[in-house]
């Protein structure tokens, strides 16, 4: 009887254990896996990501130079961003819904000024060569 | 008075996944039940087929969202047979910790769903909220809350710091002395007894005659835990089986009651045992030939069948889930019990049901 008392009034001083979600929200952990991004100057095209994704969310184009990801396919398994080579694969750690309209997230590379294109070039060539 | 029968979910307040029973009464008393699986069965297991050996880690986590980290375990103990990688003793380690945590939250979840289905809302509420400590480790050493994705073929993903494993410990000294608070409601309460104490008895050759694993079975007096065959690193660790002999709903909530303390000094044993080094190793080559991997889960012991030949898909895998076989102590614990009386009698062999049909 005393002990449910002493947890009435524990209960009645302490703060509430939830919080008003949408208008509240808790700081991210570090390294939570929340949703995939590209730093898409950096990206080679070289597609070990998308041979890796489980849920083959991810079409990487050479040719068009063009990065796509599919937010309903997405698990958030962030093996693509440990395979990629350039780590040029970000994650985000706030967590959000994945996408509000059905539609493919897509990344286009925009031509670079002619020297770094030489460079980034030469990168893919490396790739090749390993 | 004539036969009725009585149709027991898909729906129902009291059953998180969908398993239907068809229980045929008598009055008020149960003669038979039939189940029916088959409503939340996503084809998993020809899925692994046309994936890669490497990819199928992701996809056995997410069998079963409460105990996901000891499929991919599991999965990922059979292909380590197959290509005879070692593991280093770091990653070892971290899996049981990791492991145990998913225990811990997975029996909180069932003590609160328990509570529930007899009517104890406010003894489930300050059961979840410290499940959700736990979550909050998961998610700060893993990244994600529920399927953690840290196992992978070879080791483990991710790697726990110091400060972290401070904080883990300081986190679940705090679990401790909450649920030794909690405790005494669950088992001396005179309204919980009486929904608990003598319901759905199964005596030990009943369990062994229908194979029951996990608590089922350490409730009703069979000393079988795989964690003691000394699978990852529970051989290093030091631990005995929680048993107890009565049977019945009491027993096994004791049971799983007792195991969350276990779990907590066995992750606190872990961290204390951590040696440095490598978490994981880098493998070449495709695995050949079958295994049967098996690994004790929250709820019993759940056993993989991996046959490989040499190339990147799996020639078959087959997945025996703890929730399979405890449904048949479950028809056999129905019978001759009062219709009130099911919620809580289907509630404690912990079903999970999206386990079971994969």
């Amino acid at each position: 009887m005393f002990d449910m008392i002493g947890n009435i009034f524990k209960n009645l001083a302490s703060k509430p254990a939830t919080r008003q979600y949408p208008t509240v929200r808790r700081a991210s952990f570090k390294d939570t896996r929340g949703h995939i991004g590209i730093d898409i100057d950096n990206c080679i095209f070289c597609g070990i990501c998308s041979k890796k994704c489980p849920s083959n969310a991810l079409t990487v184009d050479r040719n068009a130079k063009s990065w796509e990801i599919d937010p309903f396919k997405c698990i958030i398994c962030n093996v693509c961003e440990e395979a990629c080579p350039k780590k040029c694969i970000i994650n985000y750690e706030d967590y959000n819904t994945s996408a509000l309209i059905k539609e493919k997230r897509k990344s286009v590379q925009q031509p670079k000024p002619p020297k770094e294109e030489e460079q980034s070039g030469a990168a893919v060539a490396g790739k090749k060569a390993e | 008075m004539p036969k009725t029968v009585i149709p027991f979910g898909p729906q129902h307040p009291v059953l998180p996944e969908p398993l239907h029973l068809k229980l045929v009464m008598q009055d008020e008393k149960i003669i038979e039940a039939i189940p029916a699986i088959g409503y939340v069965h996503r084809g998993l297991e020809k899925l692994t087929e046309l994936k890669e050996f490497t990819q199928n880690v992701y996809v056995v986590e997410r069998i079963c969202g409460i105990c996901s980290c000891m499929h991919a375990m599991a999965y990922c103990q059979g292909i380590e047979t197959l290509m005879n990688l070692q593991i280093p003793d770091r990653a070892r380690f971290l899996r049981v910790i990791w492991a145990e945590l998913h225990r811990i939250h997975s029996h909180l979840l069932w003590m609160g769903l328990l509570a529930d289905s007899f009517g104890f809302e406010s003894l489930f509420m300050q059961i979840w909220r410290n499940r959700e400590k736990v979550m909050d480790i998961m998610e700060e050493t893993a990244g994600s809350r529920v399927i953690i994705s840290v196992n992978t073929i070879g080791g483990t993903r991710r790697d726990i710091s110091k400060e972290l494993l401070l904080k883990t410990k300081v986190i679940l000294e705090e679990i401790r002395e909450d649920m030794k608070r909690i405790e005494p409601v669950f088992l001396n309460d005179y309204t919980v007894k009486h929904r608990l104490v003598g319901i759905g008895t199964l005596t030990k050759e009943d369990a062994q005659r229908h194979c029951a694993v996990g608590p089922m079975a350490r409730a009703s007096g069979i000393a079988m835990d795989f964690r003691t065959t000394g699978y990852s690193a529970y051989g290093e660790l030091e631990f005995e089986p929680i048993v107890r002999t009565d049977g019945d709903c009491y027993a096994r909530t004791d049971v799983r009651m007792q195991e969350i303390y276990q779990s907590i000094n066995l992750i606190e044993e872990a961290i204390g045992k951590l040696p440095a080094g490598e978490i994981a190793v880098p493998f070449k080559g495709n695995p050949t030939g079958e295994v049967i991997s098996r690994v004790e889960q929250p709820r019993g012991e759940v056993l993989y069948y991996l046959r490989a030949n040499g190339t990147k898909n799996l020639e078959r895998m087959r997945v025996r889930t703890p929730t399979f076989a405890n449904i048949p102590t479950l028809l056999q614990m129905l019978p001759g019990s009062e219709l009130a009386d099911v919620p809580v009698l289907i509630l404690t062999i912990d079903p999970c049901i999206s386990c079971t049909e994969r």
